[in-house]
């Protein structure tokens, strides 16, 4: 689905991804943990497509494309989806108008017919009892006023309608308390398939209780540094990052 | 944003070069340049009108001789030679047209070219449409209709042949022709225009509505639009503007003047889209326009307004809450891009007790533009538990460009209740990488992040209207966030 090679991304001249190199297959879940300001947020901007990163060395192979080449906007409608750690407010867009659009736009670009009003009004009601998102939240303007959970919570809603083919969650799971978590992770595990692979960027093992994933692994001064199984989080929570921190310097 | 298909807006964004641009080829009768007395009275001659109209032009001509041109802090640009301009310019066709298949074939091609063929206009929406081309209105629609109830929809000229009466009563009664400047000059040399006029207690059914077009070279364009809803009655009124691509810039001087007598409603609402000129600030239309209405007691008026055309544009629609209870709403949202220059806003002068007003003005800044919102609020000393709420935001596109507001405020009335709110904001890298992380390209992202920022007027447009503004929006903004 999606092969990094020594992946090296730098912000106003500061270099914060330092050789990464990852690969995740379809109908796979990866989790990547690390402590904070190790690069999480970066990888998946970076992965994204955001601007004010630049990508000095590397590659990235999503699904026999060359992913750097390609715009934001052409990223996400190749099927690439990021769950924002911080969902942006846009006042006045209802969250249908604003779906609507996403999704005629990824149609149109895979040469796909617009949705019908009514096929897509379908799709808000089944996708939106996926996340047990208030229907009344999906007519409501973009993350205006949402409480931070019915943000996380919103974006997981986005993710069911746009079906994408790998998902980047990123931090979905802080901020909310258990029940918020329990709905947001089983949302996750309904949506999941074999032609599709998410990847779950968390820094507590938590959410791994609800969301199992295949493999886990540590990133750290911005490269992944560790990976193993959902029993590495589990030690990572007992043992801190500084465990890790000592492993590697030694 | 439901309303318009991506393939619309892709055609639209193409065409982004002022689609209107083009002159119509059709024989003008124009007099001769300059302004005087004796081209006040051929142009007085030539539309037949009774005396007491001659003397009120030359009245008010003699009283524009005497007056400045006011000078605006915010707006720079050549000062038009009034001596400079042909005053009145008619297609020469005496004959009115009695059927659409008397209209000269060329009209209906410009019409086509504008994208309102009559045809589809009537059947589609049930819009009456009074075309005005160069100061002549060429074609009436629904007329019979609106006769059954006696609603009177025609254009100024005729109104003053057919109502005199009426035209003598209101005319000058909200905008004299000593308010300033630009209306005096228009109170003299004002060509034409439109009349509407509803009975006692007549919910008009249908959308009134005037495209304004300028066309022949070097035509200053005066119209006069007089609205008298008499009580209880009920109009929505639609002007909306297209203008040939020009070199000179053109003088836009109009008046509008709205009578919403006891529990009577007017809404009136603009999509104003003159052309702005070139991507080096050269050409454009400069829009002087006065726009006031007088409320009887528990009367309401709504000026809703987008603007995205003019190169500079001055521009006031105004409340006057005479009667007790009545209500004033302003509604705005004005774009300016490249070297645009608008400086607009609202008065409302409260004179009743528990008079009401809204003001929403939203302003967009894009290129090198600049933007002012200008707005007086005015509680006088009778207007008792008065109250009005205004919000003015202001949304910048780029660096370069300014946006400036100045919210006036005269209380006179310790019971009067004044709330105001302002906010400016840079369009948003977050909300933008937002959209397009979602598959949403930037155009339409900024698009639809801009129509949600104005939502809250574009909700008081009229169905066909908000479309179309949509559209002007995103038209007048591609390519413009740095
Ligand atoms: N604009 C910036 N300029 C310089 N450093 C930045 C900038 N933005 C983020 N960083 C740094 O990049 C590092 C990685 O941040 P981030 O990817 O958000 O970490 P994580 O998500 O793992 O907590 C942090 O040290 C942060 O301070
Ligand atoms: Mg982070």
């Amino acid at each position: 689905m999606i092969k990094i090679e020594n992946l090296h991304a730098s912000i106003d001249g500061k270099e914060i991804l330092k050789g990464l190199n990852l690969e995740v297959k379809a109908g796979e879940i990866h989790a990547i943990m690390g402590p904070n300001g190790a690069g999480k947020s970066t990888l998946a901007s970076v992965l994204a497509g955001r601007e004010d990163y630049e990508v000095t060395a590397g590659s990235i192979d999503f699904d026999g494309t060359d992913l750097l080449e390609l715009s934001t906007e052409d990223r996400a409608r190749e099927g690439l989806f990021l769950a924002f750690q911080y969902p942006v407010e846009i006042p006045g867009v209802s969250n249908i108008n604003f779906l609507r659009t996403a999704l005629n736009e990824i149609r149109e670009y895979k040469g796909q017919a617009q949705i019908s009003a009514k096929e897509f009004m379908a799709m808000v009601r089944e996708k939106s009892a996926i996340v047990e998102l208030d229907s009344k939240l999906a007519s409501r303007a973009v993350n205006e006023g949402f409480s931070g959970g019915e943000k996380k919570r919103n974006e997981i809603f986005q993710m069911a309608m746009l079906e994408p083919k790998l998902a980047v969650l990123d931090e979905t799971d802080s901020g909310l308390d258990i029940d918020a978590l329990r709905i947001v992770a089983n949302g996750v595990n309904t949506l999941k398939s074999d032609q599709n692979a998410t990847i779950v960027i968390t820094h507590y093992q938590r959410l791994l209780d609800y969301i199992i994933p295949d493999f886990v692994h540590v990133l750290y001064d911005g490269r992944i540094v560790m990976t193993g199984t959902k029993e590495l989080a589990l030690e990572l929570e007992e043992k801190g990052y500084d465990w890790i921190k000592e492993s590697i310097d030694a | 944003m439901a309303g318009y298909t991506e393939s619309e807006l892709a055609k639209d964004l193409e065409n982004q070069e002022y689609k209107f641009g083009f002159v119509t080829d059709i024989e003008s009768d124009t007099v001769p340049i300059g302004l005087n007395e004796d081209i006040i009275r051929l142009i007085s001659e030539k539309k037949e009108e009774p005396e007491w109209l001659l003397e009120y032009r030359l009245k008010a001509f003699s009283i524009w001789k005497e007056m400045t041109e006011p000078e605006w802090a915010h707006v720079h640009y050549q000062k038009p030679d009034f001596q400079a301009i042909a005053y009145y310019s008619a297609p020469k066709q005496t004959k009115k047209y009695e059927s659409w298949d008397d209209v000269d074939p060329e009209m209906k091609e410009t019409m086509k070219k504008l994208g309102i063929s009559m045809e589809e206009q009537q059947r589609l929406t049930g819009v009456a449409v009074d075309f005005v081309m160069d100061s002549v209105s060429v074609a009436t629609s629904f007329k019979e209709k609106l006769g059954e109830l006696g609603v009177i929809f025609c254009s100024f000229s005729d109104a003053v042949q057919n109502h005199p009466e009426l035209v003598r009563k209101y005319m000058g009664s909200v905008v004299p022709m000593t308010d300033n400047f630009y209306a005096a000059l228009n109170a003299a040399v004002f060509t034409d225009g439109s009349f509407c006029y509803i009975p006692k207690g007549v919910r008009c059914p249908m959308e009134l509505s005037t495209y304004f077009r300028i066309n022949a070279g070097g035509t200053g364009q005066f119209e006069r639009t007089l609205v008298v809803a008499d009580e209880g009655s009920y109009v929505s009124y639609l002007e909306g503007c297209t203008a040939p691509q020009r070199d000179e810039n053109q003088l836009h001087a109009a008046v509008v003047e709205l009578i919403a007598m006891d529990h009577a409603e007017i809404k009136y609402s603009t999509v104003q889209n003159w052309y702005p000129g070139d991507k080096e600030g050269k050409g454009g239309i400069f829009n002087f326009v006065t726009k006031r209405g007088m409320c009887d007691s528990h009367a309401k008026i709504s000026w809703t307004q987008v603007e995205t055309g003019s190169a500079v544009t001055w521009k006031y629609p105004s409340c006057i809450l005479k009667g007790d209870y009545s209500i004033g709403e302003f509604y705005s949202v004005a774009v300016t891009n490249n070297y645009q220059q608008a400086d607009t806003g609202t008065k409302m002068i409260h004179l009743g007790k528990h008079t009401k007003s809204t003001i929403i003005s939203k302003g967009i800044s894009a290129g090198k533009s600049q933007n002012s919102y200008r707005g007086l609020v005015q509680i006088n000393k009778g207007a008792h538990h008065a109250r009005n709420f205004s919000q003015c935001d202001s949304l910048l596109m780029t660096d370069e460009c300014g946006a400036h507001t100045f919210p006036y405020i005269e209380c006179k009335n310790p019971t009067a209740k004044i709330e105001h709110e302002a906010t400016t904001s840079k369009i948003g890298e977050d909300q933008l990488f937002y959209c397009m992380q979602r598959g949403i390209s930037e155009e339409k992202a900024i698009s639809l992040i801009v129509n949600g920022y104005c939502k809250e007027v574009l909700n008081q447009l009229p169905m066909e209207f908000a479309v179309e503004a949509q559209k002007l929006l995103a038209i007048s903004l591609e390519g413009s966030v740095g």
